[in-house]
């Protein structure tokens, strides 16, 4: 760790200039002590360069650890719930790590950068985590989150803006790949990952060159309808994909006070993630257990008639809603691109089976007036937004 | 071919040989394995000059339980019972304190002392039952848990109502606030103020020191006792009953892991690489050696690990045998009276002086010592005419600042011959060989990680149902087969035998329910 003074109010990532001088409606919020932009003219016009265009996003308030040492691996394996062993140099995981009693504490991205060599990302900040993690093991943890400027490069022409900037092997980069090239001297992380459920791309870098690599970014893709975005187009797109967010769609273990409202992977639909041969992880036991006996909690994606989103809703099992509610919807969005009023939510076990019905208490408000409706919903297993372009290598130009 | 047991105990110290024979007794086949070449672990004696020999760590026999001497027919021959413990005085005008009658101090205060006694001895005897069963485990709702707990709620209140509220009070607070309310004279504040503290991190002014006094109490109502030959004699009693119940014990072999395969135990292995099978491991050894050392940082969840590493267990009690020619000379002490326990534990504030510099990494400029003089009741400790002294001293702090080496050993060793001989200025020219044990070689010598007596601190956070920690307080750890039954398990040190009977409990009750 540097031992630095603390900053004083809130931080400005190193694209700040850039963000600011495109901002037109000054609505910022606080993101891990950076201003992260909500919206810099039109959340409705940047969701739709997700989906239509390229859509850039200031990731730098992400937080970032460098993970290295002789039981770098080892140590991840315990930490998380999956099989870090079979992520090779090169390769992104996506991963969820437990308490000791199989409690999420966050999901994040865990980058294999080289040999031996991770960096683990997540919304959240688990500095004491990973450090009482590391009682035993021969690693080092830094935090980076300073060191590392980064930003989301999302949408059908992201491939095309960045082969415009020469990145040499971005064809044959896969999802959840990474590779380094060289920008103007310095070292450029190109991963293809990111949490709008489409192609899309990370760029890392450091952070003095920050604003050389939007400039270049920018005049690739000024052909290619880019656009810078803010949080509420993003979040959008991550719930059509279907993508979990912390303090939204589950509260990290460690930020509870009461028990039962955290949730374990197996209650997140994330059992795909949890990998039981492996000898020991944190949560192992517990998570063990729960399969045994059951879990109590079910997430469920929702598809959902008529177009009132779905906020905060109740979830009963019929449309009388007698009885008591089964569950409630944790994010909701109506999804321009697919026309749809979707929403993930959780519910006890016993329902929300996919193909299940459901019907979902909707409150909205009509001139003041407040209106209710029951409205049935549809549990489905696939994302929502799911476009085959997103598997694809290479992806194409658009 | 490799042997086959039901159950490996990891350290012959005393609590695993109370654990294993249990065990066998139950008809387990059991195999004890320990590092050093004689049992007893940190109950033992042992020859530290040609000719001299004094029981190493524990010297004052006054916890081993009447449940765990009876299960097993255990007799120890004692060179001493009942021991006076003698406050020296600088003016030679020393305190006698017997049971619960003191001389040497006003009649308010022998009144006031057998007040005090009375009423500790009751809220001991409380602990004690409770020192002799497994903790119950919070947070559940089996019958077995629930009852147990009612029963603790039933015994405090059966206290009657001032009593128990008394009892409430005290449990976690100081000694020193205790002492000072109810006592004039200095001597006595100080001798109870040792008491509570011995072989602990903590001064008379820490939290709970009443509870580490009632625990010193529960056992046997604080007698002392010495045992003939010193307590190696109590650790080979204790090795013949185990074997006569059909334990293997073997010495000279240290563990150098316990195998650990998907979450639970399949045996140990040595430093010599041999490996024994087995489907239950005890460690007699301390949580932190045992989790953190034996089985290995990966094969443990992270938050268990964390609190495993953050127990306290640094010891700050010292031991020094001393061999003396002759006995020293003490003003106002007749010859018989070095057959008692003797203290220097000075006024009430000596204590807490003494443990100041021990906050900061340094150990004490005037110690507070526990002397005993073996040899005077127990000619084979010494050449004829010669004697053995052994003291317990405090405070020399695990951690010290500049490390324990040659030169703070002499340091502190100058230290403590400086305060013995300003009660016994002849000591020095007496002695003719020493050995000072700090908390550094007691953790090198017996394996004891920090060299705490109690392997982890006595304190309210680390006791009953909480100790050593969260998840391990019922001695099973959270890896199939593996158990604890050490001192850092409940209820915690002294040569009681008391948590490896519990954990032999444990395990059986365990296996009947499987």
């Amino acid at each position: 760790m540097k031992h630095e003074p603390v900053h004083q109010g809130r931080l400005k990532t190193p694209f700040y200039s850039r963000l600011a001088s495109l901002d037109t409606v000054n609505e910022w919020h606080e993101w891990k002590g950076y201003s992260s932009a909500d919206q810099l003219y039109c959340s409705a016009m940047e969701y739709f360069a997700i989906r239509n265009a390229t859509a850039v996003f200031d990731i730098t308030p992400m937080t970032k650890y460098r993970i290295t040492g002789p039981d770098a691996l080892d140590y991840l394996n315990r930490l998380v719930t999956r099989d870090m062993a079979r992520i090779r140099p090169g390769r992104v995981a996506y991963a969820v790590w437990c308490d000791d009693n199989g409690q999420v504490i966050d999901d994040g991205t865990i980058f294999h950068l080289r040999e031996g060599e991770y960096r683990l990302c997540s919304q959240e900040r688990h500095y004491a985590w990973l450090m009482a993690a590391a009682i035993g093991f021969d690693v080092t943890i830094t935090h980076e989150t300073e060191d590392v400027a980064a930003l989301a490069v999302q949408g059908p022409t992201s491939y095309s803006v960045l082969a415009k900037m020469n990145l040499k092997g971005l064809d044959e980069l896969k999802p959840f790949g990474l590779m380094h090239v060289d920008f103007q001297g310095s070292e450029l992380m190109v991963s293809r990952t990111g949490f709008t459920g489409d192609l899309g791309y990370e760029l890392w870098i450091n952070p003095d060159k920050a604003e050389a690599l939007w400039d270049a970014l920018f005049e690739a893709g000024e052909l290619h309808g880019i656009r810078a975005i803010g949080t509420t187009a993003l979040d959008m797109a991550r719930i059509e994909a279907g993508y979990l967010a912390a303090f939204e769609d589950f509260l990290p273990a460690d930020e509870t006070v009461r028990t039962g409202v955290s949730r374990s992977p197996l209650e997140l639909g994330l059992e795909w993630l949890v990998d039981f041969t492996k000898p020991n992880f944190n949560g192992r036991r517990a998570l063990a257990a729960e399969k045994r006996n059951g879990s109590t909690w079910r997430l469920v994606k929702l598809d959902i008639e008529g177009n009132k989103e779905a906020h905060h809703s109740y979830i009963y099992s019929n449309a009388k809603a007698s009885g008591d509610n089964i569950g409630f919807v944790t994010s909701a969005v109506w999804s321009p691109v697919c026309k749809q009023n979707v929403a993930l939510g959780t519910v006890k076990s016993a329902h929300g089976k996919p193909g299940d019905t459901v019907w979902v208490e909707v409150y909205y408000q009509r001139e003041m007036h407040w209106n209710r409706k029951m409205a049935k919903a549809t549990v489905v297993d696939k994302p929502f937004w799911f476009p085959p372009r997103r598997g694809a290598t290479p992806p194409g130009p658009y | 071919m490799t042997d086959k047991y039901d159950a490996i105990v990891v350290g012959a110290g005393h609590n695993g040989l109370v654990c294993s024979a249990l065990l066998a007794k139950a008809g387990k086949t059991v195999l004890v394995l320990e590092a050093n070449d004689q049992v007893g672990g940190a109950a033992v004696t042992r020859e530290f000059a040609e000719g001299y020999s004094a029981s190493a760590c524990a010297h004052l026999l006054y916890q081993l339980q009447p449940e765990v001497r009876k299960e097993l027919k255990l007799s120890p021959q004692l060179a001493t019972e009942d021991m006076t413990t003698i406050a020296l005085a600088e003016n030679g005008q020393h305190l006698r304190i017997t049971g619960d009658k003191v001389e040497g101090v006003s009649d308010d205060d022998a009144e006031q002392f057998r007040r005090f006694r009375k009423r500790m001895t009751r809220f001991a005897d409380l602990l004690r039952t409770y020192l002799n069963k497994p903790p119950p485990r919070l947070g559940t709702k089996k019958i077995r848990d629930l009852f147990a707990l009612a029963q603790l709620g039933f015994d405090l209140r059966r206290l009657g109502k001032e009593e128990m509220q008394e009892f409430l009070r005290l449990i976690g607070m100081n000694i020193h606030d205790e002492v000072t309310e109810r006592f004039d004279s200095s001597l006595l504040k100080g001798a109870i103020s040792l008491d509570a503290v011995l072989g602990t991190h903590l001064g008379p002014r820490s939290p709970n020191t009443i509870m580490t006094y009632l625990y010193r109490q529960a056992g046997n109502h604080g007698r002392v006792a010495v045992p003939q030959g010193g307590m190696g004699t109590v650790s080979e009693e204790l090795a013949h009953a185990a074997r006569s119940a059909g334990v293997t014990v073997r010495t000279s072999m240290p563990v150098k892991r316990i195998v650990v395969d998907n979450g639970r135990v399949t045996g140990v292995e040595t430093d010599g690489g041999e490996v024994f099978s087995s489907y239950m491991v005890i460690s007699n050894a301390d949580p932190k050696r045992t989790v953190m050392d034996l089985v290995g940082a990966r094969h443990i969840e992270t938050g268990f690990g964390r609190r495993i590493h953050h127990l306290r267990s640094k010891g700050n009690a010292a031991k020094l045998h001393l061999a003396l020619d002759g006995l020293p000379t003490i003003e106002g002490l007749s010859k018989r009276d070095f057959g008692e326990r003797i203290i220097i534990a000075g006024d009430e504030h000596y204590v807490e002086r003494a443990f100041n510099p021990a906050k900061y990494g340094e150990f004490s400029q005037s110690p507070v010592v526990e002397m005993t003089f073996p040899s005077f009741r127990d000619e084979s400790l010494a050449p004829t005419g010669k004697h053995v002294m052994s003291a317990v001293v405090q405070y020399a702090p695990y951690a010290l600042k500049e490390g324990w080496n040659a030169a703070t050993k002499e340091a502190f060793m100058k230290a403590v011959i400086g305060t013995i001989a300003d009660y016994a200025p002849d000591i020095e020219q007496r002695i003719t060989a020493s050995e000072l044990l700090t908390p550094a070689d007691i953790e090198s010598e017996f394996h004891i990680t920090g060299g705490h007596w109690h392997h982890a601190e006595l304190t309210l956070d680390q006791f009953l149902f909480v100790r050593p920690v969260n998840g391990a307080a019922q001695y099973a750890l959270p890896i199939d087969g593996l158990y604890l039954c050490g001192a850092g398990a409940h209820p915690g040190g002294g040569v009681s035998g008391a948590a490896g009977r519990n954990a032999a409990r444990s395990i059986l009750r365990r296996e009947k329910a499987a």
